[in-house]
């Protein structure tokens, strides 16, 4: 059976699409990248799918498909590297993909991967704080 | 249709046939600023020349067959070239057409008996009026050619993308949006995207007179397209009828940025790539 390597870096999850997706490899991701996210505790995602040259209606609701589950888990996920052809046939599908955070490189990707989570994180804290102004956690 | 004594009448007058045809063409029309005689004199005698073996080799009316490829050609290029030289379609065909007269006349003047002469008139007709048609096919041909390369040029010409900043993407759209444009420019944009890296893009729509249902659709979907790529766009350059029309039409534009002028967008632009743009000193008013 076929995988697409999800790779660990960190925090992160990286997943590069370096064939050309079939359904079944598809959801075969799905199944690796809900499981690896558990194990992992991870926080984002980021899908790499530069080398992606045809999609069709399905291979882009499981982009989105992957993008929900992972915030269900509590990741965030970024698709990098979408290709003009690629952003074109999907937006003809009628496919916008509005739930999924995109990016250029795999560079930005990551960078806005790392603010989001940042942010996600301050966020937590501000809360916390504020449920329980008196005593501040002693670090 | 074989016994057809065209070819021999073809042969036999050669020199007078010439003589009498460019004479025609240089009467029946004004070719003389486009067309030196001596030009006129070497077509018309390579056409005497290749529709004489033609005639000899193949069936006189028959002119899509082989034995008429030689013909066929020639009336291309002449017919391409004149189509070039901006002659009239009456002109070009004159170059056929005129050729009648003189060859009738031979014809009335080799072949006595009049059953036989009407025969004769009437395959050169025949032959006469399909090589016609065909140089007006050619010419036709050649000028549409020309017109659908200016169209693609025209193409070409309209969506140029250019770089304002670092990560900042420019592109004036002038004139209407139809279909095939905004394919054209979304793949420009997007690939240019790419090329560049830029994270945001400012469409400006000045220069589009009209927008309705179909123009504002095929903006949403470049804006789309660019957002599932990782990049943003601005829409600016949007007056006020255009504004109007936009909500009359109830078009949703969701959370696409849209500003009134391009400066405006420019100015979005610099803040989101965290530029800013500082006056340092007042420049003295200099008249």
């Amino acid at each position: 059976m076929e995988h697409i390597p999800i790779l660990r870096m960190g925090e992160f999850l990286l997943i590069t699409v370096q064939v050309d997706m079939h359904d079944r490899l598809a959801l075969q991701l799905q199944d690796d990248l809900t499981t690896k996210i558990v194990q992992c505790g991870s926080r984002g995602v980021l899908i790499d799918i530069s080398s992606l040259e045809v999609v069709d209606s399905f291979i882009g609701r499981m982009l989105g498909n992957i993008a929900s589950m992972s915030r269900i888990l509590d990741a965030q996920t970024v698709v990098v590297g979408m290709r003009p052809a690629v952003a074109i046939t999907l937006v003809e599908l009628g496919m916008s993909l509005p739930g999924i955070r995109t990016a250029l490189t795999v560079e930005r990707g990551m960078q806005i991967l790392r603010t989001e989570v940042a942010a996600i994180q301050e966020d937590a804290e501000a809360q916390a704080s504020e449920e329980n102004p008196g005593g501040s956690p002693q670090v | 249709m074989s016994t057809s004594k065209i070819p021999e009448i073809l042969r036999r007058n050669e020199a007078a046939l010439l003589d009498d045809w460019t004479a025609e063409q240089r009467r029946s029309i004004d070719l003389t600023q486009r067309l030196s005689e001596a030009e006129i004199r070497t077509q018309s005698r390579r056409f005497l020349q290749l529709l004489q073996e033609a005639t000899v080799r193949g069936n006189v009316v028959d002119t899509d067959s082989e034995a008429y490829r030689e013909v066929r050609r020639f009336l291309e290029e002449v017919s391409a070239s004149r189509a070039q030289l901006g002659f009239t379609p009456a002109e070009t065909a004159t170059l056929v057409f005129s050729f009648k007269q003189s060859l009738f006349a031979q014809i009335r003047s080799l072949v006595p008996d009049p059953v036989d002469q009407v025969d004769e008139i009437w395959s050169a007709t025949l032959l006469l009026d399909k090589l016609g048609l065909y140089t007006m096919e050619i010419f036709q041909k050649s000028r549409e050619a020309l017109i659908l390369r200016q169209q693609q040029e025209m193409l070409e010409l309209s969506t140029p993308v250019v770089r304002l900043w670092d990560g900042v993407l420019a592109l004036p759209i002038i004139g209407t949006l139809d279909s095939t444009r905004t394919q054209t420019v979304m793949e420009n944009l997007l690939e240019k995207i790419v090329e560049t890296g830029s994270e945001l893009a400012i469409i400006d729509i000045t220069g589009v007179p009209t927008v309705d249902t179909l123009t504002a659709q095929h903006l949403l979907k470049t804006v789309t397209a660019a957002r599932l790529m990782g990049a943003e766009c601005i829409i600016s350059g949007i007056r006020p009828q255009i504004a109007q029309t936009i909500v009359h039409l109830g078009v949703e534009l969701g959370d696409i940025i849209t500003k009134a002028n391009l400066a405006d967008a420019f100015r979005v632009a610099m803040q989101r790539t965290g530029h800013t743009v500082v006056r340092k000193a007042m420049v003295s008013a200099k008249i």
